[in-house]
């Protein structure tokens, strides 16, 4: 079972608290938005094996949403951070490194 | 090959059964095919089956990186049906269907289908008017359905409760024509056929890399060296996106785990398939006995070929509802599968930005049942270039389109 600390409350909330909601850090687009970039931000997705970055609902705790990251071939959780944030805050991609070094997620690394 | 009838039980009964052979080859690869397919599970296989059958493309390898069938053709609940909503999904599941009802002849290899019926129980007022209405799809679909009072349910299932604490059964979607089949056998006997057609499948045989020129597909890397081909055939369910990834291209894929168990084996109690889609689970008994258990995928990106435990407990607890005798069972197995979900719930069969590289994926949760029509479709959309009929709806670029196959609102459910 997941366990994740949510970074609003600090509670250590076990999976059936939590909700999942998909891939995170997808930049919305606007009205001068290209057919590609809609359909990329609607549809495609990362899925990668490996170093994922995601958010999650407390759902049955808080009710915040917040940012995970996490692998999606050990089930291992590097760090949770507040969702109002466009990537990934600099002491969550060192704590993937020290585990995961040479990790990549769309542009990041 | 050995043909199996009677006789061939007769004859080597006679010599200690010696002369049965191998049912299909272990060769090494070639430096070259004219086809690649990439993944040896149930829709892999029967594309190639259907490449040599139907199209006369039989200098064929089907890559495999673990063993044959070893994915989710080995790893869900082998319900067959076909009475979905949407007119493109209604076409191929059941064309795949009805191939199923002659397969077993067709590769002389007994894949134990069994056209026992498949009731989807309707628990809502909701859930019976959504029901009433593919009855009415599927009448003009061709597909033989019908919906069911809670008296028959009964007759047909005698063990189910109707009046459930939250749910009472209202009705049901049936279809008589719907059933199970022997997976694993699906798997091995188009293996078998495809072998004795000449065409290689290689197990333990990853692909690392696909060759591209100009465009164009030349080939793949794999753990067993470079192999050249004119067309790839992209067949692998949960790691369509990193294939894709190889290949240059994204795709609208995520990829969760779905699980199922069974029970203690128990002497025959129904005879029929059930899905309880408001509760969430579905319920089969196989030949061995055992209650055969499936439920909702789990939410998060997962390729652990394992799920979470709360899952499986919200599907047992569901059924006992529906079941109380259920309550009583031991449960003797858990495993779970990578199942691709796109942004509709639909599949795709497809070409893709790179030419000669063709793509079989996004059957989510409801692959099985779809084999051999999805075989059937690839194979025409990879011999021809161009997809036909049964695989056009299903292209890649629907999503930016617009032009969606949106069977998960109308099941209501995954499926």
């Amino acid at each position: 079972m997941l366990r994740m600390t949510c970074p609003y409350c600090g509670v250590a909330a076990e999976e059936t608290e939590l909700a999942p909601g998909g891939e995170a850090h997808l930049a919305r687009v606007g009205p001068e938005g290209t057919d590609d970039a809609f359909h990329a931000y609607l549809f495609a997705r990362e899925n990668p094996r490996g170093v994922h970055f995601e958010r999650w609902r407390h759902a049955m705790g808080c009710g915040k949403w917040f940012h995970a990251a996490r692998c999606t071939v050990t089930l291992e959780v590097f760090g949770t951070y507040p969702a109002q944030t466009t990537e990934p805050p600099e002491h969550i991609r060192e704590a993937i490194t020290a585990k995961r070094p040479g990790w990549t997620w769309r542009d990041l690394s | 090959m050995k043909r199996y009838s009677a006789f061939a039980i007769a004859r080597e009964a006679l010599r200690d059964h010696t002369g049965w052979g191998r049912a299909w080859g272990n060769p090494e690869p070639r430096r070259r095919y004219d086809a690649i397919i990439v993944g040896a599970g149930g829709h892999g296989l029967a594309t190639a089956y259907y490449l040599g059958r139907n199209h006369g493309i039989r200098n064929v390898a089907i890559l495999e990186k673990g063993w044959l069938g070893g994915g989710n053709t080995g790893r869900n609940t082998t319900i067959i049906r076909s009475n979905y909503l949407q007119d493109p999904s209604a076409a191929i599941y059941e064309k795949a269907r009805s191939l199923y009802e002659t397969l077993s002849q067709e590769l002389n290899y007994n894949i134990m289908f069994s056209p026992r019926g498949v009731m989807m129980l309707a628990q809502t007022e909701h859930e019976v008017r959504g029901y009433l209405r593919t009855a009415q799809a599927n009448a003009l679909q061709g597909v033989k359905t019908e919906f069911i009072g809670p008296k028959r349910v009964k007759e047909l299932c005698p063990i189910i409760r109707l009046e459930g604490p939250r749910y009472p059964v209202l009705g049901a979607l049936w279809q008589a024509r719907a059933g199970t089949a022997r997976h694993d056998a699906v798997a091995w006997g188009y293996a078998r056929a495809c072998s004795d057609m000449g065409m290689h499948v290689i197990q333990k045989c990853e692909v690392t890399g696909i060759r591209r020129e100009g465009g164009r597909v030349t080939g793949v890397d794999t753990s067993r060296g470079r192999i050249d081909c004119d067309k790839l055939g992209l067949v692998v369910a949960g790691h369509s996106g990193r294939l894709a990834e190889m290949a240059g291209f994204r795709l609208p894929i995520e990829s969760v785990a779905l699980q199922a168990l069974v029970s203690e084996p128990i002497k025959p109690v129904m005879d029929v398939v059930v899905m309880a889609n408001t509760v969430h689970g579905y319920l089969s008994q196989s030949d061995k006995g055992e209650m055969v258990i499936g439920g909702g995928a789990d939410g998060f990106n997962n390729y652990t070929q394992r799920g979470s435990f709360h899952h499986v407990e919200e599907t047992v607890r569901a059924l006992v509802e529906t079941f109380p005798m259920l309550s009583r069972l031991k449960m003797l197995r858990w495993w779970g599968g990578i199942v691709d979900m796109t942004g509709d719930r639909s599949p795709i069969i497809s070409k893709t930005p790179v030419e000669g590289v063709f793509l079989n994926c996004g059957w989510g949760t409801g692959g099985f049942k779809a084999i051999p029509g999805s075989g059937w479709a690839m194979a025409e959309t990879m011999a021809r270039g161009e997809p036909g009929p049964l695989a056009a709806e299903f292209s890649l670029d629907r999503f930016r389109e617009g032009r969606f196959i949106d069977e998960s609102v109308a099941a209501g459910v995954a499926h």
